[in-house]
């Protein structure tokens, strides 16, 4: 798989969002090794320091852990991820809330087709 | 690992002049360990100067060069991995020749991830050089500098005469096979090509460096890829 970054914006950051999605989406599960920095920076075809700080910043949330000598694992910590998958939600509704309501749409309206379109 | 009281490389207020010719001005920089930079510059601006410098090719006018706190010479040579802007290979070799020439030459050449390249890239073994376009060349004198086990791989412009589809193969073997820890400077003018494997930029123009930042801190500073902010810069 080729990943296409957007070149104005911190690599890592985006490594960061991946791998969250990879996360959320159940690509890996809780506990699961994830692969070595060199194989990731093959993956990913950026530099090994790229990964190193996209890493880091994931275990500074705490949804990843570092076992001393086996490498790095997703968390075990299935609260941890749901908060972060409802606070991520609340994040992308808020800011198509406040799209719409900047073109004029009421909440009444916005529900109205939500509940219309999903079913 | 090992720490040096400098950094790997260290340029130290260089000047180089060819007669009254002023090619390089004032140029400190510093290149730590486990670090890729590129040097970036439009043609002519010093970017070949400070490669050949930093090889002991040339001697700087003023100021101080130092590789893992010595000045360059037959101990840094061991420890770089140079490919120059031109083949400097014997035409009259095949690859296979080339290969054990490049063995008995240099320490630490690991001539089995050498055929391992060639054979990801497609290069024969018993393929006679003079029978080699610029393109096999070129990918082939690659091969030979990423298969030493070295401390600084010095690139002068690796992409230069590679089509666009191959580019992003070249940069790949260049980030599968440096030693773990190394450093890489890369010099080119191809900036959107290789601006996503580096972790530092340093701009030269006329012989000046005029900037010399993370490439992260930049994207975050400007909101714009490298390659749009050199434009910018150097707009003629």
């Amino acid at each position: 798989m080729n990943y296409n970054f957007d070149s104005e914006r911190p690599i890592y950051l985006q490594i960061i969002e991946i791998i969250k999605n990879d996360i959320t989406s159940g690509k890996y599960n809780l506990g699961d090794k994830i692969p070595s920095v060199r194989e990731l920076a093959m993956t990913f075809k950026v530099n090994p320091n790229t990964i190193v700080k996209s890493l880091y910043f994931l275990e500074l949330e705490g949804l990843i852990y570092t076992d001393r000598t086996n490498g790095k694992f997703i968390t075990k910590d299935l609260e941890l991820i749901k908060k972060y998958k409802e606070n991520y939600l609340k994040q992308k509704v808020n800011s198509f809330l406040k799209d719409l309501k900047s073109m004029g749409y009421n909440k009444e309206e916005v529900i109205e087709i939500l509940i219309k379109e999903c079913n | 690992m090992e720490q040096y009281k400098n950094g790997l490389v260290e340029f130290k207020n260089v000047y180089k002049s060819f007669d009254d010719k002023v090619i390089l001005t004032d140029v400190s920089f510093r290149i730590n360990k486990g670090k890729i930079i590129g040097l970036l510059g439009k043609n002519g601006m010093g970017k070949s100067t400070i490669i050949k410098l930093l090889n002991g090719l040339l001697t700087p006018t003023s100021g101080e060069i130092l590789i893992n706190d010595l000045a360059p010479g037959v101990e840094s040579k061991k420890i770089i991995s140079y490919l120059p802007e031109r083949s400097y290979l014997d035409k009259s070799m095949n690859v296979n020749q080339i290969l054990t020439f490049f063995s008995e030459f240099y320490e630490n050449f690991n001539i089995d991830k050498a055929r391992k390249i060639l054979y990801d890239l497609n290069l024969s073994e018993t393929d006679n050089l003079n029978k080699m376009s610029k393109g096999m060349l070129e990918k082939l004198q690659l091969v030979l500098v990423m298969s030493r086990e070295a401390d600084l791989y010095v690139l002068d412009e690796p992409l230069g005469g590679v089509d666009p589809a191959t580019r992003d193969y070249i940069l790949d073997t260049i980030l599968t096979n440096f030693k773990d820890g190394a450093s890489i400077l890369i010099s080119t003018h191809l900036i959107s090509d290789i601006e996503r494997i580096l972790d530092d930029v340093i701009f030269i123009d006329h012989g000046k460096i005029i900037l010399s930042k993370s490439a992260d801190e930049l994207r975050v500073e400007y909101n714009e890829s490298i390659d749009e902010i050199f434009r910018r810069m150097f707009k003629c």
